[in-house]
């Protein structure tokens, strides 16, 4: 069943006619061409085919392209500016945090995202450890990722690496929080 | 996939029209579980009804001092919120031991609840699951059993919810809220989702069409000194083999108020009532605990490997109510 949707990649503005069984990942990859996101484990397991939906990290293969009609949709291909790569890039490349590359533009998506995250206090699973007292008030504010490894770990959990370059990840990442 | 149709909804109103309109159809929320049973063609839906656009996304405070949920929220605003995170940490807590971030951006509170279960079985099409396909048997009583249920099991079906939020919920005396085609009602969390008994298939007594609008969070002085446990084969980022969500409220070193509700043993997000029960009045310390524990577990009936969730779930309940109680006040 064809539908038409509209959807902005990276800044362009896109007109596309999809079946309603295409996902947000297959358009981008099949449609429009844009091989940024890739498909690893299409079932959302993985993370290899996060995008910024909106201003927030997603698995693109689990979102219906009908769904997201109008949507804004970041790529890590869309990140770097004027011919500069993002921060983020320069700061994987910098800490060799991959080897064979085909989970790091998901890896990069998500991290540029969780910085931002943290940045505005959004809490993860570790944050709450140990438990709090009855009188306790949360500490809303922002999470120090640079001196907090495990917040990091925690963070980035929805990112596989099978090639298993996470050491290197963790300061790529803590460098790119603490500027 | 299989080809379907897809509208998208208005007003409730609306979406429980469309979706009247077929019986194979379903609503859709943030589709992370959906989209990827319709991949693995366990859901085969003709029709898809968006209803993004139409639950509520607020969180707010309601007059008796409880806290409303909107069922479109995200998972990931509802761990954010202050005011959950301030009066209902177990809640936030439960959340973001749940799937990962991307996830939780897209999942939605109401489709968190209706979630399907993990087990192998039903997600595979080739093996017999009484809960995808009734009366052809179930596939996970003579064959990987590690990760299922060891309470309120029945011969036909041995699956466990798989909700952290659920768990939570369970444990904080939350209601929901739906809209269906005989009008709105409102749902204690822990009837909300039903034992399998001779019909697997139903995960809930939602009828179809019914559409979750809203969750309600009770005034509850107990919530303040709550916290989830999570027991899970990696560190981050997998489903529960047991989890613990619990709450306490001590006055003169007895217990004035506990909830204990467990998850990863059951068909159903389980509250230990019985543990509570046990524990209310007294005073309290690990051996109470492992007492009030083992009553709650005493009817676990384990199948070939997952004998081991039973101490699991017993030492978690101690672990965790302990560590509340010496938790320090601020």
């Amino acid at each position: 069943m064809d539908t038409e949707i509209t959807l902005r990649v990276d800044g362009a503005d896109h007109r596309l006619t999809v079946d309603t069984r295409t996902t947000l990942l297959d358009a981008l990859r099949e449609r429009l061409g844009n091989t940024s996101p890739k498909k690893g484990c299409d079932h959302g397991q993985c993370g290899a085919c996060t995008v910024l939906l909106d201003g927030r990290r997603a698995n693109s293969c689990l979102a219906l392209a009908v769904a997201h009609d109008g949507a804004d949709v970041v790529t890590a291909a869309g990140l770097a500016t004027d011919g500069e790569l993002h921060p983020m890039q320069r700061s994987f490349i910098e800490h060799d945090a991959f080897q064979c590359g085909y989970c790091t533009p998901g890896q990069i998506v998500s991290a540029v995202a969780m910085v931002e995250e943290a940045a505005t206090g959004w809490p993860s699973a570790v944050t709450f450890t140990p438990p709090a007292g009855p009188d306790a008030a949360p500490d809303l504010g922002p999470v120090d990722l640079a001196a907090q490894p495990d917040e990091i770990r925690e963070r980035m959990s929805g990112n596989l690496c099978r090639c298993a370059a996470y050491a290197n990840m963790i300061p790529a990442i803590q460098e790119v929080a603490r500027s | 996939m299989r080809p379907f149709r897809y509208e998208r909804a208005t007003d409730p109103a609306s979406a429980v029209a469309l979706l009247a309109r077929s019986p194979q159809a379903a609503f859709l929320g943030g589709g992370t579980n959906l989209v990827d049973l319709m991949k693995l063609d366990v859901a085969r839906p003709d029709l898809l009804v968006d209803i993004r656009g139409v639950t509520s996304r607020a969180i707010e405070e309601l007059p008796d001092g409880g806290v409303r949920i909107g069922a479109g929220v995200s998972n990931s605003d509802l761990a954010a919120d202050p005011l959950v995170r301030r009066r209902y940490p177990v809640v936030a807590q439960a959340v973001l031991n749940g799937a990962s971030t991307q996830l939780r951006n897209l999942a939605t509170v109401g489709g968190n609840l209706l979630q399907r279960t993990r087990c192998l079985y039903f997600q595979d099409v080739t093996t017999a699951c009484n809960k995808r396909e009734p009366g052809t048997g179930c596939s996970a009583i003579a064959g990987h059993n590690r990760d299922l249920a060891i309470l309120g099991t029945s011969p036909e079906c041995i699956a466990t919810n798989p909700s952290d939020l659920a768990v939570a919920l369970a444990a904080m005396d939350a209601v929901v809220q739906t809209v269906g085609p005989d009008g709105g009602r409102r749902i204690p969390l822990t009837e909300l989702h039903r034992l399998p008994g001779s019909e697997p298939q139903h995960d809930n007594v939602l009828t179809h069409g019914e559409l979750i609008t809203a969750v309600d969070l009770p005034p509850l002085a107990v919530a303040a000194r709550s916290y989830y446990r999570k027991i899970r084969d990696r560190a981050s980022y997998a489903f529960a083999l047991v989890s613990v969500a619990a709450a306490i409220d001590l006055a003169d070193g007895r217990v004035r108020d506990v909830r204990i509700a467990l998850g990863g043993v059951a068909h159903k997000p389980w509250r230990a009532t019985r543990a509570e029960d046990l524990l209310r009045g007294g005073p309290v310390d690990e051996q109470r605990l492992r007492r009030a524990a083992e009553a709650e577990l005493a009817d676990a009936r384990p199948q070939s490997a997952n004998a081991f969730k039973i101490p699991l779930a017993r030492n978690a309940i101690v672990r965790t109510v302990l560590d509340l109680v010496q938790a320090a006040p601020a």
